[in-house]
């Protein structure tokens, strides 16, 4: 099993779902985070002062997959999420020891 | 000489003060937007506690220091016919407790006096409340409530006295603004703005910058909160300006129209400064102007036409918003620009009165550009000078007072985290549905079951 983890431009997220939902993925959960990379930060203007904001807001997009599906599914979010702009994000994948179903107690890929 | 009152006009005063008396909440959402979230609850409650202390100290013997008979001396006259008494003071036992003034005999101009106790009540309120704006997210809320009071007693009620007490109103003898010198202040450009105003800059100075000032963005963390801050202070200004004709009549209706267009064209001229200068009108600079404007306007709002004062607003419109950023060049942290915006506001509209005077207007007095030469100009001058300098050194002395005995800053740390836990233990913003699960409560509070449960687990280690 693999946590594939995106952060994406903020107004890419409802392309990056719908990609997802007729990719056949059936959840997924997301946070406001804020970050920089290679976008840096940018500079802002208030009551005539500048200042610059080194953190942005992004959305991180986090989906639990099966071995086999990881790769495809970092494949759709790239297409998805992609403007060609710098600040686009990243996507990474990393293994899950254990997965549990809290209501029902299973546990492993019939948790996903 | 025996005076009708007139239903009108106590209606109509008595119906302003209450508009006056909304204008500090809606300072304090005005303030209270302008801060970051952590401070919002503070700043809130620093207008709140003016209306406390100040409310309590009126009755007690605020508004007799203002409007008792004053405590002066004789000098020559400064014009034809003039007032040749110098009054300073208004005796604060002669009404103490408002003795005396619940009789029906007891009448100011054509209203019972107290529904002029009431109405400059709210003026004494909002004025300590307009000063907190230069120290926000720092200062101890003991420091600032005892600030309030001193400096309620020791400068607004002897200032409130020289500008608004008329001799033969409310006692024989008034203050020397307006009636020895005849300074034309309709409702409180010197008294209020720029006394509060030089005020908050006393403070700023003696309090020092808030951690991080200067370097890192302290941008309003609610903007829609500043936004109903400005409107209910725009509409809470009618009753503030127009009421000041303590009556129902021409005049009030002169200050009402002059308080709409003065601060409609100080909002164009500010956001216009904006979209020239940083490229984007903002909705912070829209409040700002509406501020500038009904500040520049109040002095002036019985002595100019509603052409005067659209210049009047609109000057004071760009004055105001290349005056915030001093503090950025000079390095006094005036938080949310109690200084860019009242003192200089403030002191725009009372010298401009020396300019756009109308004489047919209710003050009936030419200024400079309608031919009554430097007269009214060297007055509004003498006047607003003078508050300036008796408000910032008093205010000085007071808050250096208060630095030395119980202390104005909070810790590094309380500020850093945020004053509203460290001063009130409660947060603005309880928006997280985490805090709820359990109880309201923010940090987990075990029981002695818990304890002991937690020790015969070894969870405790």
């Amino acid at each position: 099993m693999k946590l594939v983890t995106a952060i994406i431009q903020p107004e890419m997220l409802e392309t990056v779902q719908k990609a997802l939902v007729r990719h056949g993925v059936g959840g997924m959960t997301i946070s406001e985070v804020s970050g920089y990379g290679r976008q840096r930060g940018h500079v802002e203007v208030y009551r005539g002062e500048e200042y610059t904001i080194d953190f942005i807001t992004k959305v991180r997009l986090e989906v639990l997959v099966d071995d086999d599906e990881a790769e495809a599914l970092t494949g759709v979010i790239v297409q998805a999420a992609r403007s060609g702009q710098v600040g686009d994000g990243k996507v990474w994948i990393v293994p899950v020891d254990t997965i549990v179903r809290v209501r029902t107690g299973e546990s492993g890929s019939t948790a996903i | 000489m025996i005076l009708e009152i007139s239903a009108g006009d106590t209606a109509w005063v008595l119906t302003a003060a209450a508009l006056v008396l909304l204008m500090t909440p809606g300072l304090a959402f005005f303030y209270g937007g302008m801060v970051r979230a952590k401070s919002v609850l503070n700043m809130i409650m620093m207008s709140f506690i003016s209306m406390g202390t100040i409310g309590v100290l009126w009755v007690l013997f605020g508004y007799s220091m203002s409007f008792g008979d004053s405590l002066g001396f004789e000098v020559g006259a400064t014009s034809d016919g003039g007032v040749t008494y110098f009054g300073l003071l208004g005796n604060p036992f002669q009404f103490a407790g408002l003795q005396g003034l619940m009789s029906p005999d007891s009448v100011a101009g054509t209203i019972p006096t107290l529904a002029f106790v009431a109405f400059q009540a709210c003026f004494a309120i909002i004025a300590a409340a307009l000063v907190s704006g230069a120290i926000a997210d720092r200062a101890s809320f003991g420091g600032w409530t005892l600030f309030t009071i001193l400096w309620g007693v020791l400068v607004y009620f002897p200032v409130a006295g020289w500008v608004f007490s008329f001799d033969g109103m409310t006692a024989e003898h008034g203050g020397w603004i307006a009636n020895w010198l005849g300074a034309l202040d309709f409702a409180g450009g010197t008294a209020i703005h720029i006394n509060a105003g030089i005020s908050a800059l006393a403070l700023a100075l003696v309090l020092g910058p808030r951690i991080g000032f200067g370097t890192k963005p302290m941008r309003p963390h609610n903007m829609t909160l500043v936004m109903l801050g400005a409107g209910l202070l725009w509409f809470g200004w009618f009753g503030f300006n127009a009421g000041s004709a303590v009556a129902a009549n021409t005049a009030a209706s002169v200050a009402w129209v002059n308080t709409m267009v003065a601060t409609s064209a100080a909002m164009l001229a500010w956001l216009l400064v904006e979209k020239l200068r940083d490229g984007h009108p903002t909705s912070l600079g829209a409040a700002s102007g509406v501020v500038a404007g009904l500040v520049a306007i109040t002095p002036a709002a019985g002595s100019v036409s509603p052409i005067g004062a659209i210049f009047v607003g609109a000057i004071a419109g760009v004055a105001c918003a290349y005056a915030v950023g001093l503090k950025y060049k000079l390095g006094y942290d005036d938080s949310l620009d109690v200084v860019g915006v009242h003192f200089v506001g403030g002191m725009a509209g009372t010298l401009l009165i020396g300019l756009f005077a109308d004489p047919d207007s209710p003050a009936g007095v030419a200024g400079l550009f309608y031919g009554g030469g430097l007269d009214q100009l060297w007055r509004q001058a003498v006047g607003a000078f003078a508050v300036m300098i008796y408000a910032f050194v008093v205010s000085y002395l007071i808050a250096l007072l208060i630095k030395k005995t119980i202390g104005w800053r909070i810790s590094p740390a309380d500020e850093l985290s945020g004053i509203d836990l460290a001063e009130h233990s409660e947060a603005g913003y309880d928006l997280s549905p985490v805090y709820y699960t359990n109880k309201v409560q923010r940090t987990l509070v075990l029981t002695k079951d818990d304890l002991d449960e937690a020790a015969k687990t070894g969870a405790s280690k």
